[in-house]
C-alpha cells in the first residue's frame, strides 16, 4: 500500500495515481532474494545466471503465476477461491480426454475447458452472492464436488494432447519460452483490467468496502461474480499449460501442485490484502518469482523436502510481516 | 448571514406530514420541513429528536410511513439514494463513506467513472475532480491523485462534499459535518458552504452546535421528540429562545435520591494531567459513594476517556492512582485487577458475547482473572443483586437491552469492581428497565462503589449525578454541582460566548438512529 519512498514529509503532490497499491516493496524483496540466491549458488560453485537456469525458473513460475493472477483478482474483491486446484485438474483431464491426441480436436478441447472455467466461476460467484455463503465454504464446496466427480470418472492419466499443443509447454521464441509470454500477456491484461477499466475500479471498491460501493451505485454482486469467472479462467490456463507439459491429464495434477493455497500465498507475499481492496498483479508476479527462486536454490542444494516446506513457510510469514511493519510505520506518520 | 432571504412563497423542497416508526416506536410524527431556494436551513434538535431519520427519509435511505415530499412543487418518492441523487438531492453523511485505499478522483466518481473506449478515462476523471475541488476552493490543497486514507479528516470531508456536488445537486444535506473538525477548519468549511449558497445551492445543515447555526444558517427548523416544534428565522431568535425550543420538556422519569454528603467517601480513582490521542490534561477524581456524570458533545472525548481509565488505550501522559496507589494500566486486564469495570456503550459488539449464556457472560471476567482479587460470589446471589431473573443458561442475545446491561453489570460485580464506568448505560433501553438500571447504580454507589456515568442525555446526567464533569475537545471544560441546569452544562460543553446574556448552549450528540 505504500511507495518505497514514503516519508513523513512527502507532500501529497508526489502521490502518483494508484500509489495505494504499488508493488515496489515486493520487487525490492524479490531483488534481495534473487541476489542472495545468486550469491549462495555461486559460492557453492554452481552457476546461477545461465539461460537454462533462468528459463527453468521462468517456466516453473508460469503454472503458479497464471492462477495466482486470478486469485489476486478475487482477493482484491474481498473474496477468495479454494477451487482453483481442482479447476486445474478438471482442465488438464478434460483437455486431454477431449483432444485424444488429435490436432483437429485441439480447438474443441480448449473451448470445452474455457466453458468449464466460465461455468465453475459462475457457480462460485453466484453461490457467494446469491446464497450469501462465505467464499471460503462456497469454493471449498465446489472444489470437493469437482474432486468427487473427477476421481469417480478418472483414476489415472487419461487421453493425451497432440504434439502441436505441446508447443505451449516446450517451444520458445528466441530465448523466451512461449509459456512465459502467455504469463506476461495475462499479467498485462489483468493489469489493464484492474487499473484502467470500470470493472477494476469497482473491484477495488467492493473489496475495500462493499457498503460504500453499493451506496455509490456499484452493482457489487456482478463485480464479485465476474471476478470469480476471471479467476477460474486463469486456473483453466494453468491446467492447459500443465497438460501441454505432461502430454496427458490426471486428477491429481492440481492438488499436487497445491495451487489453491500457493496462489493465495503468492498473492499475499505480493502485497495483496486478504481482507480485500488492495493488491496488484505486478506484486503477485513478484511473489510468484520469489517462491520460484527459492525453489531453484533448494533444488540446487538438494534440500530435504520437509525443510523446504519449513523455509517456504518462514519466507511467506516474514514477507507479510515486513509489509505489515511498513504499514504500521506509515500510519504513525499521520 | 441571514440577509437576502425575503419571505418568498417559492418552496424548493417540502416535506409534509412525515411519519416514521421503527418496530412500533414512533420516531417522527407529522413533521414538516420547507426549504427555499438558495437558503442554508438548519435542522436541529436533541439526541434522538429525529434529525438524522428525517434526512434519511429525504434521501431515500428510509421510506416514510406517511406524508409526502415535494421538489419544486412536484411530488417525488425516492426508494433508493440513487434516485434522490438523480433528482438533485445529495447528502454528506455524518460518518465518512470513502475508500481509504483509493484516490480522491476514484472516490468521487466511484460507480460513474467516465469511459473512453474500454478503459476508464482517468485524465477526464482527474480533470473533473479538480474542477469540483476548485468549486470548493480546495484544489490547491487536495490533489485528485492523492490517496484518501492519507488525507486529514477535514480534507476527507471536502472530498465527500465534492462527491456530493458531482451529482449537480439542487439541495445538499450536510449531517453534522463539523464533528471531527477544528475551529479553524470549521471556519474554512463555512466559507465554502457560503460560496456554494452564492452559486444558488440550497443547503440543509444538521447540527446541534448553536454557534455554527447562528454563524451559518438563514432559517432553523427545530425538532423535538420526533415532532417539529417550530421553524424560525435565524436573525429573529437568540440562544435562549432556541434552547427553549429544543429542550423545553416534561420530566417523564424519576431518579433515585442523590447521595448525602456523608455517604461520599475517599477517592477511589484519580488521574492528573492524563492524556492520550485527543485527550489532554485531564484531572479527575472518582470517590466512593459518588456518581459522577460525564457530559460533553459527540466527539468531545467521553468514550475515549472511559477507555483510557479502563486501560484499553494507554495513557501517554499523566498519572493514575487507584485507592491511593500509583498504577500503570497497560491493558484492560490490569484495570480489572485494580477493581475497575467498564460497561461499554455498544453492548452487542463490546460488552457481551451474544452466543454465550447468561452464566458464561456473567462469569467471563472473573474466570479470565483466574484466582485474582476475587470475592467468590455465587452466581445466584450475583444475579439477585442486579435483579435479573430467569434461566442462567439462556443465550444473552435473546435478552432485552435492559437485561443485557444487567448481565454486564453482574460481570463486574463478580470481579468485585469498586470503580464502575458506565458508558451510555441506558441507550436503547425501555423506560421501565431504565429506572431499574438507575436504581441499581445508586445502590452500588451506596454500597461504596465509585461510579462514572457517561451520557448524552442531559436529563439523565442531571437526574443521576452527584457531580457533573463536562468535557470539551478532549479536556475537562469544567465541573458543575448536582443541580446544574442543562443550559449550564451546554455552555461548558460548547464553550461559546453567550449571545443573549443568559448562558445557554446546544444539546449533546447527534444521531441515535
Amino acid at each position: 500500500m505504500t511507495t518505497s519512498t514514503m516519508s513523513p514529509s512527502a507532500p501529497l503532490r508526489l502521490a502518483a495515481p494508484g500509489t495505494g497499491s504499488s508493488s515496489a516493496p515486493v520487487w525490492f524483496v524479490f531483488g534481495g532474494v534473487f541476489a542472495v540466491a545468486w550469491l549462495l549458488v555461486e559460492l557453492n560453485g554452481g552457476q546461477f545466471m545461465t539461460v537454462d537456469n533462468l528459463q527453468n525458473m521462468a517456466v516453473r513460475s508460469v503454472a503458479l503465476g497464471l492462477v495466482a493472477v486470478g486469485q489476486t483478482i478475487v482477493l482484491i474483491g474481498g473474496s477468495l477461491d479454494l477451487s482453483v486446484a481442482y479447476m486445474v485438474s478438471v482442465t488438464a483431464v478434460s483437455a486431454s480426454f477431449v483432444m485424444q491426441g488429435d490436432p483437429d480436436r485441439m480447438a474443441l478441447g480448449i473451448a470445452v475447458t474455457l466453458a468449464l472455467g466460465v461455468g465453475v466461476g459462475l457457480v462460485n460467484g453466484l453461490v457467494i452472492t446469491r446464497l450469501r455463503i462465505n467464499a471460503f465454504i462456497a469454493t471449498l464446496g465446489t472444489s470437493l464436488v469437482m474432486s468427487g466427480i473427477l476421481n469417480a470418472l478418472f483414476t489415472n492419466f487419461t487421453g493425451s494432447v497432440p504434439r502441436e499443443f505441446q508447443a505451449l509447454g516446450y517451444n520458445a521464441l528466441g530465448p523466451v519460452p512461449v509459456a512465459v509470454l502467455l504469463l506476461l500477456a495475462v499479467v498485462a491484461l489483468a493489469w489493464y483490467t484492474l487499473r484502467r477499466t470500470r470493472f477494476g475500479y469497482h473491484l477495488y471498491a467492493v473489496g475495500g468496502s462493499a457498503e460504500v460501493a453499493r451506496l455509490s451505485g456499484v452493482r457489487t454482486d456482478r463485480v464479485v461474480v465476474t471476478a470469480h469467472v476471471l479467476c477460474s479462467l486463469t486456473a483453466v490456463l494453468t491446467g492447459l499449460f500443465l497438460v501441454s507439459r505432461l502430454r496427458s491429464g490426471a486428477p491429481w495434477v492440481g492438488p499436487d501442485g497445491g495451487y489453491d493455497l500457493e496462489s493465495i500465498a503468492a498473492a499475499v507475499v505480493g502485497g495483496t490484502a486478504l481482507a480485500g481492496g488492495r493488491g496488484t498483479v505486478a506484486g503477485t508476479l513478484a511473489g510468484v518469482l520469489i517462491l520460484a527462486v527459492v525453489d531453484q536454490v533448494f533444488n540446487e542444494f538438494e534440500v530435504n523436502a520437509f525443510l523446504k516446506t519449513l523455509i517456504r513457510g518462514v519466507i511467506i510469514v516474514g514477507a507479510v510481516a515486513l509489509y505489515a511493519l511498513r504499514n504500521r510505520r506509515d500510519e504513525e506518520v499521520f | 448571514m441571514a440577509d437576502g432571504i425575503e419571505p418568498q412563497d417559492k418552496i424548493l423542497l417540502g416535506m409534509y406530514g412525515i411519519d416514521k416508526s421503527f418496530l412500533g416506536v414512533p420516531v417522527l410524527q407529522d413533521v414538516q420541513l420547507e426549504c427555499r431556494p438558495g437558503e442554508i436551513h438548519a435542522v436541529m434538535g436533541e439526541n434522538g429528536a429525529g434529525k438524522s431519520t428525517l434526512m434519511k427519509i429525504l434521501v431515500g435511505v428510509y421510506q416514510p410511513d406517511a406524508g409526502r415530499i415535494e421538489l419544486d412543487g412536484a411530488p417525488v418518492r425516492f426508494h433508493h439514494p440513487r434516485q434522490a441523487l438523480a433528482a438533485g438531492v445529495s447528502i454528506v453523511h455524518q460518518e465518512l463513506n470513502l475508500l481509504p485505499e483509493r484516490t480522491v478522483a476514484e472516490n468521487i466518481f466511484l460507480g460513474r467513472e467516465p469511459r473512453r473506449r474500454v478503459g476508464v478515462d482517468r485524465t477526464a476523471m482527474e480533470r473533473d475532480a479538480s474542477r469540483l475541488l476548485a468549486a470548493l476552493h480546495a484544489d490547491d490543497v487536495i490533489s485528485p491523485r492523492a490517496l484518501v486514507g492519507r488525507l486529514p479528516v477535514a480534507q476527507q470531508q471536502l472530498v465527500e462534499i465534492a462527491k456530493a456536488l458531482s451529482f449537480r445537486p439542487r439541495v445538499l444535506v450536510l449531517d453534522e459535518p463539523t464533528a471531527a473538525l477544528s475551529p479553524h477548519e470549521v471556519d474554512a468549511l463555512f466559507d465554502r458552504i457560503r460560496r456554494l449558497r452564492a452559486d444558488g445551492l440550497t443547503v440543509l445543515y444538521i447540527s446541534h452546535r448553536l454557534k455554527e447555526i447562528f454563524d451559518l444558517t438563514d432559517r432553523i427548523t427545530v425538532l423535538k421528540d420526533g415532532r417539529r416544534v417550530d421553524t424560525v428565522r435565524t436573525a429573529e431568535v437568540d440562544t435562549r429562545r432556541l434552547v427553549h425550543l429544543m429542550v423545553g420538556r416534561d420530566l417523564d422519569h424519576y431518579y433515585p435520591p442523590r447521595a448525602t454528603p456523608e455517604r461520599i467517601g475517599e477517592v477511589r480513582l484519580s488521574v492528573r494531567g492524563a492524556g492520550a490521542g485527543m485527550l489532554h490534561d485531564i484531572d479527575l477524581d472518582l470517590r466512593s459513594g459518588e456518581i459522577v456524570g460525564l457530559a460533553g458533545l459527540a466527539g468531545s472525548g467521553r468514550t475515549e476517556l472511559a477507555r483510557l481509565l479502563f486501560g484499553a488505550t494507554r495513557m501517554a501522559t499523566g498519572r493514575l492512582e487507584v485507592d491511593g496507589r500509583a498504577r500503570r494500566l497497560r491493558s484492560p486486564r490490569q484495570a480489572i485487577r485494580c477493581g475497575i469495570g467498564l460497561l461499554t456503550e455498544d453492548r452487542k459488539s463490546e460488552g457481551l458475547v451474544l452466543q454465550l449464556s447468561v452464566r458464561d457472560n456473567s462469569l467471563l471476567a472473573v474466570r479470565a482473572l483466574g484466582r485474582g482479587p476475587t470475592r467468590r460470589v455465587g452466581l445466584g446471589a450475583l444475579l439477585d443483586r442486579v435483579d435479573l431473573r430467569g434461566s442462567t443458561a439462556r443465550e444473552v442475545r435473546y435478552l432485552s437491552g435492559g437485561n443485557q446491561q444487567k448481565v454486564v453489570l453482574a460481570r463486574w460485580l463478580a470481579t468485585g469492581a469498586r470503580v464502575l464506568i458506565f458508558d451510555e448505560p441506558t441507550r436503547g433501553i425501555d423506560v421501565g428497565a431504565k429506572a431499574s438500571i438507575h436504581e441499581l447504580m445508586r445502590e452500588l454507589a451506596e454500597a461504596g462503589a465509585a461510579i462514572l456515568m457517561i451520557s448524552s442525555e442531559l436529563p439523565e446526567v442531571i437526574g443521576m449525578a452527584d457531580r457533573i464533569v463536562v468535557l470539551r475537545q478532549g479536556t475537562v471544560a469544567g465541573v458543575l454541582p448536582a443541580d446544574a441546569s442543562e443550559a449550564e452544562i451546554m455552555l461548558l460543553a460548547t464553550g461559546e460566548p453567550d449571545r443573549s446574556g443568559v448562558g445557554v448552549g446546544a444539546v449533546a450528540d447527534g444521531g441515535a438512529a
